[in-house]
């Protein structure tokens, strides 16, 4: 399967996937620089972690605007796969890719810490291979990631299954105390209307071996690849 | 033209800098101080053909870039110069 990972400048996480993509799971995992207008024949493009444009403005803001984001938009909307993890997850809430915001982290604080997440909706590309209630733990590092988005809108996407990725404790039960950043209803990771596209906070690029800690990361891309093998 | 943005986050969105900075105003001593938000300012220059004209240029650079409207609210100033 080809992959296509973007690089903003700014972007600290590209490598990361590129490895996680092709030295891991032996993927076709190319870089596009975001000043590229084709996506070549990518079957899913990574926007990664990082802090693309310095973080200006706001997380994301000035990315969007990238001569590749035009493409990406097209893309996702031919129903092409789009993962965005981190500062990837922002970039796509910015161009409206995926609804809702990602605001300061209600401690102040950069979190960097490995978390849980309970899976909420497995029939989608990007979690096929798990299952609804499976707890997979995945390493979070940012400042802004407390989601937001109108109550009215995150009922229906909450209906629609939009939620993917709730973050939760080691018991797979969800309070205050296991949302770390204050996402609104815990959420770390949410996709679109029709799936095609998905962001989340935490990083599976960075969990992949266990020498990094875990391999939980690998379901998420390894869905990806099921997903366009089917 | 000479243009002031004023860019907040939206009334109702958690603003965890704004209830830091109240709290730490009280801790000062400044007592009864509330409603503390904290955003950005960003000023700018460009010629336009009129003040009405400019106004919805600016209009339009708030909605699409200076601020997220969906967690902020911004208002300008603008001033012929």
């Amino acid at each position: 399967m080809k992959w296509a990972v973007v690089r903003f400048p700014g972007s600290l996480d590209d490598d990361d996937a590129l490895y996680a993509l092709r030295d891991v799971l032996e993927q076709d995992a190319s870089i596009l620089w975001h000043k590229d207008e084709r996506l070549g024949d990518a079957e899913c493009v990574v926007l990664p972690g990082g802090f693309s444009y310095g973080d200006y403005l706001r997380c994301g803001a000035i990315a969007r605007f990238s001569p590749i984001m035009k493409s990406i938009a097209g893309f996702a909307a031919e129903g092409g796969l789009v993962l965005g993890i981190c500062n990837g997850f922002q970039i796509l809430c910015e161009a409206h890719l995926l609804p809702g915001a990602l605001t300061r982290n209600r401690s102040l604080s950069f979190i960097c810490e490995t978390v849980t997440v309970r899976v909420e909706n497995c029939q989608t590309p990007f979690t096929r291979l798990m299952r609804q209630g499976d707890l997979i733990r995945l390493p979070i590092k940012h400042g802004e990631g407390c989601y937001v988005t109108p109550e009215r809108e995150l009922r229906q996407m909450e209906e629609r299954g939009q939620v993917l990725l709730r973050y939760v404790g080691s018991d797979g039960k969800q309070n205050e105390r296991t949302t770390p950043n204050g996402s609104m209803r815990a959420i770390a990771g949410v996709a679109n209307e029709r799936f095609n596209v998905f962001g989340l906070m935490p990083h599976p690029e960075h969990a992949v071996e266990m020498m990094l800690g875990g391999t939980d990361g690998l379901k998420i891309f390894r869905s990806i690849t099921a997903s366009v093998a089917r | 033209m000479q243009v002031k943005v004023f860019v907040t986050p939206r009334l109702g969105i958690l603003d965890p800098q704004g209830r830091a900075v109240e709290a730490a105003l009280a801790n000062l001593g400044f007592a009864g101080v509330r409603d503390v938000h904290v955003g950005r300012f960003i000023v700018l220059a460009f010629d336009a053909p009129s003040k009405v004209a400019a106004e919805e240029t600016v209009r339009k650079m708030c909605e699409q870039l200076l601020a997220n409207p969906m967690i902020e609210d911004y208002r300008f100033e603008v001033e012929p110069g």
